[in-house]
């Protein structure tokens, strides 16, 4: 025969033989070889050998199939009879079931949750379909030898990055940078809403989804984009499309689209409607202007196009537009996927973002919450299992090999991780709500994602295997002999690593405590914190027509007419926020080279009487003399910032730059006003009055009649001076709460995992105590017979638990302290960390202990000693 | 009980294994099949058909010589049985039974258009 004669594939030969019936093996192989060299005569070798592989897979049929090598169908039986011993195993002490399996949920649930949030913080703007191409512009500039990055861009860039780079951008569109609140209305439907001034290209970038009208609906300058639910609120069931819509009671827009409202989890989400620049513009700014930054500008790129590349390119675009001196702007292009996660600069240079930080932080939290869980459910299930050294002796004896019994314990744990999961899902559902409320998310438990459940199960085994391997590779290991002699020392050693495990989880718990403890009083120490005016029965809004213009006197007589209004007064921005900050100021004995920062606010005259101003020197402005109008009022900080002796009648002269210096009379200082964070430094205010109209309007409520009463006629009287504009309040203490907000759910966050560790410790500890009190089980009966009092016995179980708490607090103390005076540290309000906290926090450490182990030491204490001992 | 009718397929290949008397194994059937049928077939489906007629009775087999394109494996050559036969006879009295029942043909005329 010749060396080189091609022979049949090997691999469909191998598989041949592996299937087919032994004594059909001859004929059949004989068969196909002659086969293959038949067909190689007449064609090629390529062709003979498909041909030999679709033979073999032709043999593939039950009559030649080997029997023998078939599935045996008493695995089945074994199995079964697996899940049956560990369900029964599981049912036998519910009690003990239920905190087993339990615990394992709840630590699922919440590195469920934390999962959950993950994602979404990953998935931000993915909405948009052109998600990986479309960049934002920043522009980051030199001030005083600081760096500043922003995104606001002068009116001139847009056209010029189409005019120079339009080869790298399919579209460039410019926004107006902040949302824009409008009164949107339709007959009598009058809404105060937030949303966007963009060009015509806008909807299409960002891939509006729309119910009705196209993506080029704000071609027209007097057209509009709405949300549905704005479209709803306007027009009910109405078919919104070419309706006319009134903006601010003076343009009429017609509606040319409704899209779907955007997910939380998009930059536009706040946006109801999408409104043409133009319209904003309105011819107001020229396209040569290179100084007012105003617009957000936003491009897609072409395909194939890096915006690395062409952030190179575009650096030095705007330097030679800009006026000699101004500043020497950089450009650079941002991509969508690093909006939400990258955007935090400092001095010029990206940082790790607080949100970023926060999906670390919690992601950790999340994975470590999971593995004590994990290793709870294994201490547990090991202390339990030891119970069932006999089963498996008699198991081997029987025959059972090591494999087998490796697979019969990480089928029960298998069996216990699913039904866990189980319990998680079903948890997660009912606290969803609540978390989302926490989070301030709209997370909803994906059912239709694969990866979901590609997760779910992926957690399952992982947990199966961390939390069935020691059982199942220790007992198997037991000599069979040994066990049902009784003879076996299961290790003293492994007291050891639970007791590590025990100390570490309650320093992580009471750190907890003492954290949510801190927190809440941090909290509560700024909102009793004195704010220099009254909350309480203050009304703000923004009038937001054109028609309110010149009725301040009309307005303010109408209300009092009411009776329920106090006063009235008027204001350039809220009184809860510092908007409006100033330099420039001159007084008596100043050291020149010192020029602070005031805080600058235009009143009219009733202002402080309508706050509720404190007076600590001087008197309030007064319509009774003309000569106020060049008065100020100050702040005791800013009084401290002059360092005045006599403040009352003193001169402060004021050039701000953009005109001629003025002199003003202190008239009055008052206590400092909280306007901006509570936990802030109060900044120091110069207030002014104003003879023209300011844009926020506060009314005093008669405080002898309650909000409610008072509501319906103050609504009455404005809508009598005021048609055209929605009654649109806001009280003032619920601004100024919200202002805890983001406090509050640290607070909330910290108190939900503070619950957690505590209940995953306690399980910890459960598991301890019953492995030490199973040991001890025959000792306690000793003692028992000889004597002992269940209060001795119970206090020589618990006594060393309580050292064990005791060691993690004496840990856990230093470690609350730095971290909490740190996290203390961002506030300039702050509260001090007294001693009694961490007594508080320790004893409640304690107080928890002692009943978790008593639970477990009175059940062996007061067992009988018979039935310990009869057990030989 | 066994059913013991023939298929087309089956009395097709019971019919080859008499023609090919000595030579008549499953590959050798099979090729035999697609040359005179021109429709393709495998060797196991000809195998598996072969092994249900000798269930039936129809065949019987025995281990034959072996040549040196078979690897030196032997083949296995099948035979018709007395009862193959008589299943085979049974099928073509009934078919030309229904063939002189059909007008078309018992008269004697074809219709093909003269």
């Amino acid at each position: 025969m010749k060396q080189n004669q091609p022979i049949p594939p090997k691999l469909a030969k191998k598989l041949l033989v592996r299937f087919l019936r032994i004594d059909l093996q001859e004929e059949v192989m004989g068969d196909l070889d002659e086969q293959f060299y038949v067909t190689l005569k007449k064609k090629p070798l390529f062709r003979a050998r498909l041909n030999y592989w679709y033979q073999v897979i032709n043999y593939m049929r039950p009559f030649a199939i080997d029997q023998s090598k078939s599935i045996n169908s008493n695995y089945h039986a074994m199995y079964q009879n697996y899940l049956k011993i560990g369900y029964r195993n599981l049912f036998k002490n519910k009690g003990y079931a239920f905190i087993n399996v339990g615990g394992l949920a709840i630590g699922m649930v919440v590195a469920i949750l934390i999962g959950l949030w993950v994602f979404d913080e990953l998935s931000y703007n993915k909405y948009h379909k052109n998600y990986d191409s479309i960049v934002r512009v920043l522009r980051s500039d030199t001030y005083k030898g600081q760096h500043y990055v922003s995104a606001s861009h002068v009116r001139g860039l847009g056209p010029l990055l189409r005019s120079e780079y339009g080869s790298h951008f399919k579209d460039v569109v410019m926004v107006r940078a902040r949302i824009e609140k409008r009164v949107v209305a339709s007959g009598h439907r009058r809404f105060t809403q937030g949303g966007y001034f963009i060009e015509p290209a806008g909807p299409e970038m960002f891939s509006l989804n729309m119910i009705h009208g196209t993506w080029d609906g704000l071609n027209d300058m007097n057209s509009i984009l709405l949300s549905r639910s704005l479209a709803k609120k306007l027009f009910g069931e109405i078919n919104p499309l070419n309706q006319v819509v009134k903006m601010d009671a003076s343009w009429d827009l017609k509606v040319t689209g409704v899209y779907e409202d955007l997910p939380l989890n998009s930059e536009f989400n706040a946006a109801t409607y999408f409104a043409p620049l133009k319209r904003y513009i309105d011819g107001r700014y020229k396209d040569d202007i290179w100084t007012n930054q105003f617009l957000h500008i936003y491009a897609q790129l072409n395909p194939g196009i890096n915006a690395e590349e062409v952030s190179a390119l575009i650096k030095n675009t705007l330097r030679s537009h800009m006026p000699e001196g101004t500043s020497t702007p950089t450009l650079s292009l941002h991509p969508m996927c690093r909006w939400h996660l990258y955007s935090e600069f400092e001095d010029g240079v990206q940082v790790t973002s607080e949100r970023l930080k926060f999906i670390w932080f919690y992601g950790i939290i999340g994975l470590f919450v999971l593995l004590l869980a994990c290793i709870n459910f294994m201490n547990l299930n090991t202390a339990r299992s030891e119970k069932r050294s006999r089963e498996v002796g008699i198991r081997k004896s029987i025959g059972s090999a090591r494999g087998q019994l490796i697979t019969q314990f990480l089928s029960e744990s298998f069996m216990v991780a699913t039904l866990a999961y189980v319990f998680a899902l079903l948890l997660v559902n009912i606290t969803l709500p609540w978390f989302n409320d926490v989070a301030g998310k709209v997370l909803t438990i994906p059912w239709a994602n694969k990866w979901f459940w590609f997760c779910g199960l992926g957690f399952i085994i992982i947990t199966a295997l961390l939390a069935g391997s020691y059982p199942a590779f220790y007992l198997s290991s037991f000599r069979p002999v040994k066990v049902l002699k009784g003879t076996v020392a299961t290790g003293k050693a492994a007291a050891k690593p639970r007791k590590v495990l025990v100390v570490f989880q309650f320093i992580i718990s009471i750190t907890l405590i003492m954290g949510t403890i801190i927190i809440n009083k941090q909290i509560q120490h700024a909102k009793n914190r004195p704010v220099g005016y009254s909350k309480e029965g203050l009304l703000m809004f923004k009038p937001g027509s054109p028609e309110y213009w010149g009725k301040y006197q009309t307005l303010r007589n109408e209300f009092k007419k009411t009776g329920v209004v106090h006063e009235m007064a008027e204001a350039n921005y809220p009184i809860t926020n510092i908007r409006g900050n100033n330099s420039g100021f001159m007084w008596r004995d100043k050291d020149p080279s010192f020029d602070p920062t005031f805080n600058t606010i235009m009143v009219t005259h009733e202002y402080g009487k309508t706050v509720g101003w404190e007076f600590i020197h001087g008197r309030d402005f007064s319509r009774n003399f003309q000569s106020d109008l060049s008065g100020i009022v100050i702040t005791e900080s800013a009084l401290k910032l002059m360092e005045m002796e006599n403040p009352v009648g003193e001169v402060v002269s004021w050039e701000p730059g953009w005109r001629e210096a003025a002199n003003f009379t202190i008239l009055g200082v008052v206590k400092d006003m909280v306007k901006g964070s509570p936990f802030d430094e109060v900044r120091p205010s110069i207030i002014f009055l104003s003879q023209t109209d300011l844009s926020w309007l506060f009314i005093r409520i008669n405080p002898k009649v309650s909000a409610g009463e008072a509501l319906p006629k103050i609504e009455a009287a404005f809508n009598k001076v005021i048609p055209s504009a929605p009654f649109d309040y806001q009280f003032v203490d619920e601004l100024y709460d919200a202002k805890f907000r983001s406090e509050k759910r640290v607070s909330k966050v910290a108190g939900f995992m503070a619950v957690i560790a505590i209940f995953i410790s306690c399980l910890g500890l459960l598991g301890l105590a019953s492995y030490v009190a199973e040991k001890r089980t025959k000792e306690i009966g000793i003692r028992k017979i000889l004597g002992a009092s269940v209060a001795s016995i119970w206090r020589s179980l618990t006594g060393e638990y309580v050292v064990l708490v005791l060691l993690s607090c004496l840990i856990a103390i230093p470690i609350a302290y730095y971290v909490l005076q740190n996290w203390l540290q961002k506030f300039d309000y702050r509260m001090e960390i007294s001693w009694w906290i961490f007594v508080m926090a320790g004893s409640g450490a304690l107080l928890i202990t002692l009943i978790t182990v008593s639970f477990q030491a009175i059940k062996s204490a007061t067992a009988n000693p018979v039935d310990s001992l009869k057990s030989e | 009980m066994k059913e013991t009718r023939l298929g087309e397929f089956e009395e097709v290949i019971l019919l080859l294994v008499g023609i090919l008397g000595e030579e008549a194994y499953a590959f050798k059937i099979a090729e035999e099949f697609e040359s005179q049928t021109k429709r393709s077939v495998s060797i196991g489906a000809t195998h598996s058909t072969l092994s249900r007629l000798e269930d039936k009775g129809f065949l019987t087999s025995e281990m034959g010589k072996s040549t040196p394109e078979r690897g030196g494996r032997r083949k296995r050559i099948y035979t018709i049985t007395a009862s193959g036969q008589r299943a085979l006879e049974v099928s073509r009295e009934f078919k030309l039974s229904l063939w002189n029942q059909y007008p078309a043909f018992s008269s004697g005329k074809l219709s093909f258009g003269f």
